[in-house]
């Protein structure tokens, strides 16, 4: 997927995410970071990929810092390798969007705030956690290996790369949800719209 | 697993099915919009063709994005009067009710639906904003959503959850004078850790969380999701139901009886069982502020920073970076950090009881030369009831800037901004690097008499040092 592409969106099916990784590193990385809310200022995703990271990755007179994001070597990557408690903050689905905008397809870290987590699951990016020691070994291995392929397999749980096979953790719901492909709630939902008229009714403050 | 607890109860009575990717389907009681996550939502449900189902279940204000100095349209900032006119073109369509700028109720999301009393126990509230969890100080379970959820609410009433665990938050004894429900939550979020909370939502009780009004529950579960929990809540008892009645929104006589059986019906069981138990001391506690980046990096105000190498591993590396970029240094106290800015408002603390607390620390002093002091309230009634009891002309009369109500400085979407490498003195929720407008201001959170000391001194001090308290003790 090409940064910024404007038709991104959930796939029907993601069973399985395969490309060269970027690692950012550092626990607590939040909302505001990786979508600062000057940028929050419009009506539509398009074009939120640029901006992704920016207050990290440019300088005051707009001049590139360094940051993941800008290297040349992790262009094309689809791959984000995070700490933990990442995207804690605001409930902004800009921020999901402004990383899938600039390429990002999968998301590997040792925790996940969950707004941000179910943010990204709404746009089919699986957020797959492991342990502290895999996830940075992972940081590691993307830092020396910038052209690898790593490998996020959602049914196997798994995520692999070079010779290592890491075992890691897909949320159930997401699971079903990424690999059945019944992300799409709103269908989901809306096909029970008479039972949900009947739980509305059975509330005791609907009605006054 | 959690039973009997009010988060069981009102889940169960808000249940619809079982989905398919195993979530539960809850339907929604009151759907709360505002003009930054939700046009992309609008967006997505006109591509489908879809409209919007429950349309007198949703509320719309406009906060985020609404100048607090000169309100006149159209807004000088162009993005903003787009973001605004999308909003109100949205809402009309769907035929939402919306509270803007000239209806007199307009102001930040989570004072606003309290205040109407649109916010009741036993609801399921939701809006695209993660704060949405303040209003389960009311025994609501109120959780903050993503844009496509938002979609998911438009269009069938509902969203898809998964049911979580109950953590019981018990606050025993009392608080001391100077001390304050966010010196209580940014104790609970230093403690159990900023991702605490995930996997959680949390049950405020205990003696301290009893003796609090309205204002004081609100604070604290405003900032559960800073403590990584989806939600919050205290449950509703007499304190709840004084504060609801006779509001817009709650009915009178015979039908508010009703509801207030109902609400009494879902507090949790006196044998309720949960997931997990954590006290703490009220008593024990002072003033807090915080001297890092994340709202757990947060100390009493007479205690050491730490040093990154004391910390947890995971902690150290964060830790170096939050004290470089605040310029702090282990060992100090924060007592003393000098500040530029004083800012009074968000969904945290602008409520009326904030600003009178504030009022009276400034009462009779001066924001100090350096500082500049802003105080915004939380809505237009808040403000309203504030000129009513005369507390803008102690602000005024001190130096501080009275405003019109939003979001404002909490997170710099309008051109209320930290600029270069300003301190803040803030009563918001977060002191994320960036989060008030410049990459390299400065952030810290604390109490509104705090806020209101720190513009006097122009210096984070002990609110109980100044002058007011040495009476009461001497
Ligand atoms: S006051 Fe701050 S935290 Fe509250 S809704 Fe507005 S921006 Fe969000």
């Amino acid at each position: 997927m090409s940064a910024d592409d404007g038709d991104a969106g959930p796939a029907d099916i993601v069973t399985e995410v395969t490309g060269t990784g970027v690692p950012v590193r550092g626990n607590d990385i939040d909302t505001d970071q990786i979508i600062p809310a000057r940028f929050l200022k419009v009506v539509t995703f398009d074009g939120l990929g640029q901006f992704a990271f920016f207050d990290v990755r440019f300088d005051d007179e707009d001049n590139p810092k360094e940051h993941p994001f800008n290297e040349e070597q992790f262009q094309g990557a689809s791959v984000l390798a995070v700490n933990a408690n990442f995207g804690c903050g605001s409930s902004r689905e800009h921020a999901p969007q402004a990383l899938m905008r600039w390429g990002i397809d999968a998301i590997v870290g040792e925790s996940f705030a969950e707004i941000f987590a179910g943010n990204c699951l709404a746009l089919g990016i699986p957020t797959v956690t492991a342990s502290q020691e895999d996830v940075e070994a992972l940081q590691d291995f993307i830092d020396q290996n910038p052209d690898a392929e790593v490998e996020v397999d959602v049914v196997e749980e798994e995520v692999r790369y070079g010779d290592t096979v890491v075992d890691a953790t897909v949320d159930d719901a997401q699971k079903r949800a990424l690999v059945e492909g019944v992300w799409d709630t709103t269908a989901l939902m809306g096909a029970n719209a008479d039972t949900v008229k009947e739980t509305a009714a059975s509330l005791p403050y609907t009605n006054v | 697993m959690s039973e009997g607890t009010l988060y069981d109860k009102v889940w169960d009575r808000h249940e619809v099915t079982e989905l398919p990717t195993g979530q539960t389907q809850l339907f929604v009681g009151l759907h709360l919009v505002h003009e930054v996550t939700s046009p992309q939502a609008f967006g997505m449900l006109e591509e489908r063709g879809l409209d919007v189902a429950y349309p007198e279940r949703t509320h719309a204000t406009v906060d985020h994005i609404v100048p607090t100095a000169d309100q006149s349209r159209p807004y000088s900032d162009d993005a903003a009067e787009e973001m605004m006119s999308e909003l109100e073109r949205n809402v009309r369509d769907a035929g939402i009710e919306f509270d803007d700028p000239t209806t007199g109720r307009q102001g930040i999301v989570h004072v606003v639906g309290p205040e109407q009393g649109l916010t009741q126990p036993g609801m399921t509230i939701v809006c695209g904003d993660s704060h949405t969890a303040t209003h389960g100080a009311f025994g609501a379970l109120a959780f903050g959503i993503g844009t496509s959820q938002i979609r998911d609410v438009l269009a069938t009433g509902c969203i898809a959850m998964e049911k979580q665990k109950v953590r019981r938050i018990e606050v025993t004894g009392e608080l001391d004078e100077g001390v304050t429900p966010k010196d209580v939550i940014l104790t609970v979020i230093r403690r159990l850790g900023t991702d605490g909370g995930v996997g959680y939502v949390y049950e405020y009780g205990g003696e301290a969380i009893q003796d609090m009004d309205m204002a004081g529950r609100m604070s604290i579960c405003n900032m559960s999701i800073e403590g990584g929990a989806r939600a919050g809540y205290v449950n509703p008892d007499e304190t709840t139901y004084e504060y609801l009645e006779g509001r817009d929104r709650v009915p009178e006589g015979e039908a508010f009886e009703e509801l207030k059986a109902y609400w009494e019906s879902v507090a949790s069981d006196a044998d309720a069982e949960y997931d997990d138990v954590v006290t703490i001391d009220g008593s024990e506690l002072e003033p807090v502020v915080t001297w890092g980046t994340t709202p757990g990096q947060g100390i009493g105000i007479s205690e050491e920073i730490p040093a990154p190498e004391d910390l947890p591993a995971d902690k150290a590396d964060s830790a170096r970076a939050a004290q470089e970029h605040m310029d702090v240094e282990p060992g100090d106290t924060m007592d003393g950090y000098e500040v530029d800015v004083a800012f009074l408002g968000s969904c945290t603390n602008a409520r009326l009881p904030d600003l009178r607390e504030a009022a009276e620390v400034v009462k009779g002093r001066e924001v100090h030369e350096d500082v500049r002091g802003l105080v915004v309230p939380g809505s237009q009634r808040v403000k309203a009831a504030a000129e009513a009891e005369g507390l803008d002309e102690v602000f005024k009369d001190a130096g501080f800037e009275w405003r019109g109500a939003g979001c404002s400085m909490c997170l710099g979407m309008n051109e209320d901004q930290l600029v270069g490498d300003e301190r803040c003195a803030s009563s918001s929720n977060r002191n994320f690097v960036g989060r008030q407008g410049s990459k390299d201001g400065r952030t810290v959170l604390m109490s509104p008499p705090m806020v209101a000391a720190a513009a006097v001194t122009g210096e984070v001090t002990d609110v109980r040092d100044l002058e007011r308290f040495e009476e009461v003790r001497a």
